[in-house]
């Protein structure tokens, strides 16, 4: 079974006809000029036919965030597994600049395996890093998913996210042909889908715990949208709120402790802070317009949210503990600006953007509020939820194709774009996960 | 706005004025408020029979308001059309007559815009006519208000005409 799980997220790209919101990356734009990198296959031993092939995960993985481009196997001059049979002559010639070679070996009748890699800087004839994991040989391709990682921190001194996971919600259809709505985890790339939930009524706003380990949402299964946090791995979950009216937009703090959150009980929606231990509520906003889409600052002191109180969506930033007339307003030159957060760095937020009031398209953005510079990072019409990597590098957003919700992921340069397409349902409100190792 | 005190409409403009009042904060789309529409009294429908008086004008009135209880409204608006008063009206009425009816209002939005806002502009929609119905006689006891945001489409796709039947408020008895 799990064999086949592996084979099947190789034929996916082939043919993308797998049963449930499998979704499988095509690259819709990558950098101009990108790192020539070979991948050689890795040489196996003892594994058993259809086992997850390391290289290509790898490959994959490298070509995915755009940067790398990986020589074709076709193109091979020589096939080396380990440093003493690399020529570097042979790899100048191909014009690359990193080689991956390794070893896969499994003990006859064991379902342990052993990775061996050494990757080389080819011009500087240099072998930069060398490794041995084990593991299950399901763990394949969590393995070929570090080594990625590895191999991307080597080369841009940025850590790899491709051992990270990412939560969104489809609404499809059941088995039994009704509509239903999943919330579902994925690797990064889509790969190995999972249901965390499933519901006749809406689910919205997946928000990952800072630890990994739960995740926020809003669920309508008691016919009013109420607030659970779930442990991924148990699956056990709690419910958060029954406040009367909206309860939305659960966002765990920094640290973890608190939870802030959209809620309607005092007229209209205002922004909230609940302590997870103490169960105290705090409210943060106070205004009859709508407050919504609270984000925290990445000191977790202040929120940053969007209301239209002076008519149209804007983003404003509270102290938290502040007075409710304590106000900061961050935008100002668009129509609507919404659904923001700060990049670490505090100065550059993420947000959706609606240009004028004339075109009313939606767009994902960051603005700098220090020079007030914007760069759009993308050219469709009906983008939203734009959540970023933990290593900051893609963001992940919901966007409609050939009308049908299907997730986006753009760079913060927006120099690569990538798309994980679903076979099924409309999939919205990614969620990307911390680092989880 | 306030100023054509000579066309007041039964003690609609009232309302009319509360629920904009409530939704202040949420004139978005500049459009036009829609101009109170001067509505004529249903006709006086005469029945054959003598001896058999049949439902009164009144009574078809309101059983057919009753039987809409879908209400769009405008992109970006949040207040209900004006042509929709009178058909709330008669909701009102027949809630204020019989207390132990229960409905629920269900908000929807259409698509554009984010999803955590068009939560809250369905709740304000939904809200809108909750005040009116209060207004006009039905108790907030007798009523729950929910917003599916844009959750719940009515009608897939994009493109305004998908989008003007998603933008809506539905009674639903409960």
């Amino acid at each position: 079974m799990k064999l086949s799980r592996l084979l099947c997220a190789f034929v996916l790209f082939a043919a993308p006809v797998i049963a449930w919101a499998e979704l499988s990356i095509q690259i819709t734009q990558g950098v101009d000029d990108p790192i020539p990198i070979a991948v050689v296959p890795f040489r196996t031993e003892g594994l058993a036919f259809g086992a997850a092939d390391v290289a290509e995960i790898v490959a994959n993985d490298l070509e995915q965030v755009g940067e790398f481009t990986a020589l074709g196997r076709e193109n091979l001059l020589s096939m080396p597994s380990g440093e003493g049979e690399v020529f570097f002559r042979d790899w100048q010639v191909l014009a690359q600049d990193y080689l991956l070679v390794g070893q896969v070996s499994a003990s006859p009748g064991s379902q342990l395996v052993r990775v061996q890699y050494e990757f080389f800087d080819v011009n500087r004839e240099l072998r930069l890093v060398g490794e041995v994991l084990s593991g299950n040989i399901s763990q394949l391709r969590d393995i070929g998913h570090e080594i990625a990682n590895v191999v991307y921190e080597q080369v841009t001194g940025t850590r790899g996210a491709f051992t990270t996971q990412i939560l969104y919600v489809v609404a499809g259809t059941s088995a039994t042909g009704a509509e239903e709505f999943r919330l579902e985890k994925a690797d990064y790339d889509g790969a190995r889908p999972q249901v965390l939930l499933r519901s006749r009524e809406p689910i919205m706003s997946p928000n990952w715990s800072p630890d990994g380990r739960e995740v926020a949402y809003v669920s309508f299964e008691t016919n009013l949208p109420r607030i659970y946090i779930q442990n991924i791995a148990s699956g056990q979950r709690r419910q958060i709120t029954n406040y009367s009216g909206i309860n939305s937009s659960p966002v765990f703090s920094p640290d973890g402790s608190r939870l802030a959150m959209v809620l309607s009980r005092d007229g209209s929606p205002d922004i909230y802070v609940q302590d997870l231990r103490s169960n105290e509520l705090r409210r943060v906003t106070d205004h009859p317009a709508i407050d919504t889409e609270p984000s925290w600052t990445p000191d977790g002191r202040s929120i940053v949210f969007m209301s239209d109180r002076t008519g149209q969506p804007q983003i404003y930033q509270i102290e938290v503990g502040a007075s409710s007339f304590d106000v900061e307003r961050l935008t100002y030159d668009c129509f609507q600006c919404a659904k923001a957060r700060f990049l670490p760095d505090g100065v550059n937020l993420i947000h959706v953007r609606r240009e004028t009031r004339q075109s009313p398209t939606y767009q994902i953005a960051i603005i700098n509020i220090e020079s007030l510079r914007v760069i759009t990072l993308t050219d469709t019409s009906l983008d939203e939820s734009p959540s970023l990597a933990p290593n900051g590098s893609m963001i992940l957003y919901a966007t409609k194709h050939q009308g049908r919700g299907v997730l986006d992921a753009v760079s913060i340069d927006g120099m690569v774009k990538f798309r994980l397409p679903s076979t099924e349902g409309d999939v919205r409100e990614p969620a990307w996960s911390p680092f989880l190792d | 706005m306030g100023t054509q005190s000579n066309t007041i409409y039964k003690a609609g403009l009232l309302a009319f004025a509360l629920t904009l009042f409530a939704a202040c904060g949420s004139t978005s789309d500049t459009e036009e408020m829609p101009e109170p529409v001067e509505s004529e009294p249903p006709p006086a429908v005469t029945s054959g029979a003598d001896d058999n008086p049949g439902p009164t004008a009144e009574e078809m009135a309101m059983e057919a308001a009753l039987a809409t209880t879908v209400f769009y409204f405008d992109f970006d608006v949040a207040e209900f059309k004006a042509e929709d008063r009178e058909t709330l009206t008669y909701h009102a009425q027949d809630l204020a007559g019989d207390p132990g009816r229960r409905i629920r209002l269900e908000g929807h939005a259409d698509e554009r815009g984010t999803r955590e806002y068009n939560l809250a502009l369905g709740e304000r929609r939904a809200n809108g006519i909750l005040n009116y119905l209060i207004v006009n006689g039905a108790s907030r006891g007798q009523i729950e208000v929910v917003s599916y945001g844009e959750e719940r489409p009515a009608q897939m796709g994009q493109g305004e005409s998908a989008y003007a039947m998603n933008r809506r408020v539905e009674i639903v008895a409960q």
